[in-house]
């Protein structure tokens, strides 16, 4: 294992971006507004610079010595204490091919959503301070390799949506957001029992992952305990990642949630959920994985087949959205747990594909719900006539989420759909029927909003604004270039999951 | 050898306590707060006299008082309370009392008390250590005569507590004519060879000291008098009866458990289990329904205290090496109990002191007019919940951690579900606070200064622990350590006779 310290910095620099900016913005007076917006920016742009950078800067396996995970740093943190062994708990952090590429999805979803955000007027500092300690967790998450720091950070980025939702949202948001925060911290619950049996089941002494993994394949931890305990991590997870039928808050949640929040919540936030069930499930228990994968595959066709059914009858955008985000998250647990490493590539293409797809989808519903406030698709009608370049950033997102080649969602569906026909070829069969009713609900909501008679009532609406076309065209990049060219994040992701335990290649 | 000098500490503090009082008996026109601002520095000298007693060797007096790390660690926890819980009261009870010497003075000797709980190596000592901590408090609770609701808390506070202390002495009888003496480490050996007929009079004096100390730190079903005591007593001696209180219990449970009924663990540690079970459950649950701040916290602090006896019944199911891991874990866990608590009741002294109002209801809009604060409530109340940032993460992490066995994964097990219901009724406070407009006529305001910098630094405390808990966790270590060394010199049957043969020179 190679370790290159400067690259190391540069991740726990992307890690630290938010968590100063949050720090910063609580010593800055809530009424300088200019300021709180520039510091955002700034933090925004920084972090969407470094965090390309560590994709870039990922090297691709090309013979020779190749290690998945790159740009390590460690720092002792507490050991030798108490129950705590040698590098009892560290701040161990570095990126493997596929969190490689969540940062990345980090990095556009958050500038994208501060882009967003910034003409938010109510409370403009507190927002950002939640807003940055939500994405530090984000971040956090996909670089921990320590079990304790990974635990911290997936906290961290679920308990600001409370307030987030709570104070900014709308369409009761009171409710949506508590039953959003319970259902996910109670989730959590179960990882955290699974923890501190794992860690009392190795006994090493030890919080760090990359010794835990080890311990997991050489029989540290019994295959009966690994069976035990491969669902506390998996449903624990699995809430956060929609899985049904855990994804009750999912539809409610989004509905409330404020455009920044939608963004970076279904955006990225739902990925943590199946980056846990790779980290935590897959990596940590391999023969637990093997032994409940078939019973993954279940709910996550049905959450597939449901969401889309689901979507095809809602009036409103965000419920739409959140059921597609239910429907498409399906995809990924179905990919994950073909076991398969096209599958398995193929789910981490869809997390980031649905990451940025999703989040260009909740940016533009809410650059016409700020004018309109209704969300009520009967309501429109021939909005192409005063909105134009919302249509055409709409109608972009709405087929990669169909999955149209050209675009990311082609990319990313085509590897699950491979992968699934290879291990279960009925799901696959199911999992294409979720497709076409995706393009059903996609154009429904086309015909009803984009075209036919001009309502009078929006003649007044305006189009985007630039921010609003500068974060969508952020998001459209990435769509497109994934849709065009995904050899790189091909390359990256397959690298790694090809070496994951007990994956077929 | 009879050696004073282990005392100085406590001589420094009960004897400015005797001046505090004569103080104002010659002076009766002092301002009240100056009295508090005295106090405050007697409780600093206390502390910085108790640090040059680390690292020393135990030292005993005559085998029944021992100050060694562990009495020096609740001596600092003690100083520090009782120095915050001063500050607190200044303004408090300038406000409410004509006279406040006698106030100050039992706050002092409360502290005292607390120190020998933890001290104490023989049952009589620790029985009479607790009376004063309780006789102080009774005082205490009731000290605001012109509030009826103080003195119906005081007077069934008297009645309970009296019948506690009937139930501890009964327990200690029995276990006097079992063991034949009220020297911890005696009954460890006594216990140990005892012939095999005793069990029932072992049991039952087992469980009526369990009782007894378990009424003290209010374990349920032992709970009955916390609420109303918290409600009717001023805010500064609930937080005191909240923290320094609880704190000494489990200061006693430890030493006792450890020192006198660590051989006999069978025939407890069951008993444990369940009291801890039964309490973390019925704290949280009742403390759901409440309207009152002070009840709510009174609820929360059982369900506290049902998560910190899970280490005393792992103490019981584990060797010396668990019982030691786990107690260092409870210690640390004491800490940044008792620093959030204060940090909360700083806070809510310092809003009461405005409006007047102690209902939950009654902070609505407290982002608005004291953003600061609602700040340092929030922190505190997510430090309970143990959510990452907050020192309640990590050192309930370390807590459940070191309890974890393959017997007790049930209750660690439950004691995160419990974890994760207290989040609820937490959050009910948060969105009192920011989710609310303000009362109408109540503007911002200013904090007095003492009060602002006490939270500040409370806060800072809680954030320090929370992120970076290992100094802090080694201290917690050392202070434990010899609770189990004397496990280790029953077995060593270095013992005999009189109860001159413990001491050390």
């Amino acid at each position: 294992m190679t370790f290159d310290e400067g690259q190391g910095y540069v991740v726990l620099a992307t890690l630290l971006t938010p968590l100063v900016a949050m720090t910063l913005l609580v010593f800055v007076p809530g009424y300088q507004k200019t300021l709180v917006r520039w510091i955002s920016l700034v933090a925004g742009a920084v972090m969407l610079g470094l965090s390309t950078y560590i994709f870039v800067a990922y090297q691709v396996e090309s013979g020779g010595d190749f290690s998945p995970i790159q740009m390590q740093l460690r720092w002792d943190w507490v050991e030798n204490t108490a129950f705590l062994g040698d590098n009892g708990i560290q701040l161990h952090l570095g990126v493997d091919g596929i969190s490689a590429t969540m940062a990345l999805l980090t990095g556009v979803v958050a500038f994208a959503g501060t882009l967003a955000s910034i003409k938010l007027d109510y409370r403009t500092k507190d927002f950002f301070i939640l807003f940055w300690a939500l994405v530090g967790g984000c971040f956090g998450t996909f670089f921990a390799l320590d079990l304790f720091f990974f635990f911290f950070f997936y906290e961290l980025a679920v308990v600001p949506l409370y307030l987030l939702i709570g104070i900014w949202g709308s369409t009761r948001k009171e409710y949506g957001a508590m039953k959003l925060t319970l259902m996910l911290v109670g989730g959590s619950v179960l990882i955290w029992i699974g923890i501190f049996a794992v860690f009392h089941e190795a006994g090493l002494g030890t919080f760090n992952l990359v010794a835990l993994w080890e311990a997991g394949q050489n029989g540290a931890l019994s295959p009966t305990f690994q069976k035990t305990f491969f669902p506390f991590f998996v449903i624990g997870c699995g809430v956060l990642a929609a899985l049904w039928p855990f994804h009750t808050w999912s539809p409610d949640g989004h509905m409330s949630a404020p455009t920044a929040v939608s963004m970076v919540h279904a955006g990225v936030l739902m990925k943590l959920g199946a980056f846990g069930i790779i980290r935590l499930g897959i990596q940590l228990l391999p023969e637990g994985a093997e032994f409940w994968m078939p019973g993954l595959m279940v709910l996550g066709t049905i959450g597939a087949v449901y969401g889309s059914i689901a979507a095809l009858t809602q009036r409103d955008f965000k419920l739409i959205s959140g059921y597609s985000s239910v429907s498409h998250m399906g995809y990924v647990l179905m990919g994950l747990a073909t076991m398969s490493a096209i599958g398995i590539t193929g789910a981490v293409l869809q997390m980031f594909s649905h990451g940025v797809m999703t989040a260009l989808v909740f940016l533009m519903i809410g650059a016409i719900y700020d004018q309109a406030h209704t969300r009520d698709l009967r309501d429109f009608g021939g909005i192409t006539k005063v909105m134009p370049m919302w249509v055409v950033f709409y109608t972009i997102a709405g087929l990669a989420n169909v999955g149209l080649p050209g675009l990311s969602g082609f990319t990313a569906e085509f590897h699950i759909f491979v992968g699934t026909f290879q291990t279960y070829p009925l799901f696959g069969g199911l999992a294409i029927l979720a497709a076409a009713i995706a393009a059903a609900y996609m154009l429904r909501l086309f015909s009803m909003v984009f075209f036919g008679p001009t309502n009078p009532r929006w003649s007044s609406l305006h189009d985007l604004t630039p921010m609003e076309r500068m974060s969508g065209a952020l998001l459209l990049g990435a769509i497109v270039i994934m849709g065009v060219w995904w050899a790189p994040f091909v390359d990256r992701i397959g690298d790694t999951v090809e070496l994951l335990p007990r994956v077929a290649s | 050898m009879r050696d004073y000098t282990i005392f100085i500490p406590e001589f420094i503090a009960a004897g400015a306590a005797i001046g505090i009082i004569a103080l104002e008996l010659f002076v009766p026109r002092i301002r009240k707060d100056v009295l508090a601002y005295l106090t405050f520095a007697v409780a600093v000298v206390w502390g910085v006299a108790s640090l040059f007693y680390i690292g020393k060797d135990p030292n005993s007096f005559q085998g029944v008082i021992q100050v060694d790390n562990f009495t020096t660690f609740f001596r600092l926890l003690s100083a520090g309370t009782v120095a915050v819980t001063a500050l607190m009261s200044a303004h408090y009870l300038r406000d409410r009392t004509a006279t406040a010497s006698e106030y100050y003075g039992l706050l002092l000797i409360a502290g005292c008390g607390a120190v020998y709980m933890a001290a104490a190596r023989e049952l009589m000592t620790a029985y009479i250590s607790l009376e004063v901590l309780t006789f102080c408090l009774y005082i205490l609770v009731g000290y605001v005569k012109r509030e009826t609701i103080g003195s119906e808390a005081s007077l069934k506070y008297i009645l309970l507590g009296a019948f506690s202390s009937a139930t501890l002495l009964y327990g200690i009888s029995l276990i006097y004519g079992i063991t034949g003496s009220t020297f911890y480490d005696e009954i460890a050996a006594a216990l140990a060879e005892r012939a095999s007929g005793t069990d029932p009079a072992v049991i039952v004096g087992l469980m009526l000291i369990l009782a007894g100390v378990g009424f003290k730190v209010s374990a349920a079903p032992f709970h009955m008098w916390a609420p109303d005591a918290y409600e009717g007593a001023p805010l500064p001696i609930t937080a005191f009866l909240s923290t320094l209180s609880k704190a000494a219990g489990f200061a006693l449970f430890l030493r006792l458990f450890a020192g006198a009924f660590n051989t006999d663990a069978v025939e407890w540690r069951w008993a444990v289990a369940l009291l801890a079970a039964v309490t973390m459950v019925l704290g949280n649950l009742i403390a759901i329904q409440q309207t009152n701040m002070k009840r709510l916290i009174a609820y929360s602090s059982i369900g506290q205290v049902g998560y910190m006896l899970v280490v005393i019944a792992a103490m019981g199911y584990g060797d010396a090496e668990v019982g030691k891991n786990a107690s260092s874990a409870l210690l640390l866990h004491l800490v940044g109990y008792v620093i959030s608590t204060l940090a909360l009741f700083t806070a809510l002294t310092a809003y009461y002191n405005k409006t007047g109002d102690d209902s939950i209801a009654g902070l609505r809009g407290m982002a608005e007019t004291q953003p600061f604060l609602a700040l340092v409530i929030t922190v505190s109340l997510f430090s309970f919940a143990g959510l990452p940032f907050f020192a309640g993460f990590a050192t309930k992490l370390f807590m459940f951690q070191s309890a974890t066995s393959d017997d007790l994964l049930w209750l660690v097990g439950l004691a995160v579900v419990n974890s994760f219901i207290s989040l609820y009724y937490y959050l009910m406070v948060m969105r009192q606070m920011y989710m609310f407009d303000p009362r109408p006529g109540l503007a911002r305001f200013r904090v007095s200064p003492v009060l602002w910098v006490l939270g500040a630094g409370l806060l800072a405390g809680v954030l320090f622990i929370g992120v970076y808990p290992g100094p802090l966790f080694e201290g917690a270590e050392r202070a434990a350590g010899p609770l189990f060394e004397l496990g280790a010199d029953v077995e060593a049957g270095r013992l005999t006779g009189g109860p001159e043969h413990v001491s050390t020179p």
